[in-house]
């Protein structure tokens, strides 16, 4: 067991805060791998904990039905496992030392705590009464799913994953859809220029409007006004400009927070002072710690890394802790286009097409830091992007790499 | 063990051939093939493993 677990043993009452993938998938691996004493599952939401994926994918284009959002392959799956789920309740507030969570509907003690409490969709300022929409919740695309329609006229703001993705549902729904983007290239942050250009050119061969470079003055009821001074009329306006770690309930409590909740490299949350708290983890997306695969902090907002890191996360407060280190992986299904990324992007020196093209909708770029592979991109190369996750996990040196492609 | 694919709720996003790749495999038709339906004991671990990935839950496995 760890040096520094004050009650090691094995029944200790567990409090899991969030109860989205990464809390349920947090609570399901500590009863799996060994805790016996109570799991309490706190989450916001009023419902049964759902998957996110296919609100802005399957779900938003009608192809599947709420009953393929649960989280869990049976009704009673909590009930079984012996985890009390608590719904409608929000955190409010941590009591490090006396081991408290405070909750709208009261306090929570605990011996051991997993903050799961992931993010929130970031909103813009729009006139009153404005048809404008978010995309995070399954409430959220219950509404938004009402408005692709025939014919209407749809703005996306923000070229993301998520807004490429609500574009190609709208479109395939019949709408005439415009993308607007403040940045000159889409993407740009997550996948470099050249290849942010190349998913780019997604939107125009699907016959979807795509304006780069200008931001947006305001919304109005009628439509979307640009900065350069230009109305784009409009029957729905979503935005998807990303979300922000939910960590306000946090703010006084001691921990270390920055862009999420710091953790150390084995998922434990780490005071003010950068100290390992020894019976308090976080996981998903509101979880920032040291990967050091890749000798970088990261936060990562991606469904793989709320299942690994969940389940890392669990081990570690059952006293097995061990350094986290993954190959990160997101997906995104546009336009029947299937997009890959395993890895990183960020400080890159060189990106290579080493397959196909990207540009015309079909192809893999590999992503070099120093002499070493450090993320692997596809378009349509489903099994060739897979390809490179062992080397990506072996820290692969670029010459390796490009043996791999035969280039 | 048997591996069942529910292939109505498999959308080929190749989790479970990054877990195991000699059993599962993703091709460039874009559908998953199962390369080995009933492997041995020796497979369960990343069998588990990529029952854990799959994003749709579209893997079980029976005894």
């Amino acid at each position: 067991m760890t040096n520094g677990l004050i009650d090691a043993s094995a029944d200790a009452s567990i409090v899991v805060v969030g109860a989205s993938l990464a809390g349920v998938r947090a609570a399901e691996a500590l009863r799996r791998h060994g805790a016996t004493g109570s799991i309490t599952l706190v989450g916001a939401e009023e419902r049964q904990p759902y998957d996110r994926p296919p609100l802005s994918k399957a779900f938003l284009t009608g192809d599947i039905g709420e009953d393929r959002l649960s989280l869990t392959r049976a009704d009673n799956a909590f009930a079984e496992q012996g985890i009390e789920l608590r719904t409608g309740v929000s955190a409010i507030g941590l009591h490090l030392r006396e081991r408290t969570l405070i909750t709208s509907a009261g306090p929570i003690p605990f011996d051991r705590l997993v903050v799961a409490t992931g993010t929130s969709v970031r909103r813009l300022p729009h006139s009153d009464g404005a048809p404008v929409f978010t995309l995070r919740t399954l409430d959220d695309a219950r509404a938004l799913q009402t408005r692709l329609t025939e014919g209407a006229r749809i703005v996306v703001i923000g070229a993301g994953f998520i807004g490429a993705e609500v574009a190609a549902a709208a479109k395939s729904k019949g709408g005439e859809v415009t993308v607007v983007e403040a940045l000159p290239v889409p993407l740009e942050r997550q996948l470099g220029a050249d290849m942010g250009l190349a998913c780019s050119l997604l939107h125009e061969r699907n016959g979807v409007t795509l304006r780069t470079g200008v931001g947006v003055a305001s919304i109005e009821l009628h439509g979307v006004v640009l900065a350069d001074g230009t109305t784009l009329p409009a029957d729905t306006m979503v935005v998807g400009i990303g979300v922000s770690p939910n960590t306000e309930w946090l703010s006084g409590s001691g921990i270390s927070l920055g862009d999420g909740v710091q953790c150390d490299e084995t998922c434990r949350v780490v005071d003010e002072r950068g100290q390992s708290i020894p019976h308090v983890v976080a996981c998903g997306d509101v979880a920032r710690w040291p990967n050091d695969l890749f000798d970088e902090q990261m936060r990562v907002e991606h469904w793989t890394n709320a299942v690994e890191m969940a389940d890392h996360a669990a081990r570690t407060l059952l006293g097995d802790a061990q350094p986290f280190r993954p190959v990160p992986y997101f997906w995104s299904d546009q336009y029947g286009t299937k997009i890959q990324f395993l890895g990183r992007s960020t400080g890159f020196d060189e990106v290579r097409v080493v397959d196909g093209d990207p540009a015309s909708g079909a192809g893999v770029a590999l992503y070099r830091r120093g002499d070493r592979l450090v993320g692997a991109l596809g378009l349509n190369r489903i099994k060739a992007v897979m390809g490179y996750r062992a080397l990506l996990a072996d820290a692969a040196s670029w010459s390796t790499a490009l043996e791999k492609a035969g280039v | 063990m048997k591996i069942t694919v529910d292939f109505d709720r498999c959308q080929s996003n190749a989790l479970c051939m990054s877990a195991a790749p000699e059993i599962f495999e993703v091709r460039d038709d874009g559908f998953l093939y199962v390369l080995i339906e009933e492997p041995g004991e020796e497979h369960r671990a990343k069998v588990e493993e990529a029952i854990m990935l799959c994003p749709t839950q579209a893997i079980s496995v029976s005894a």
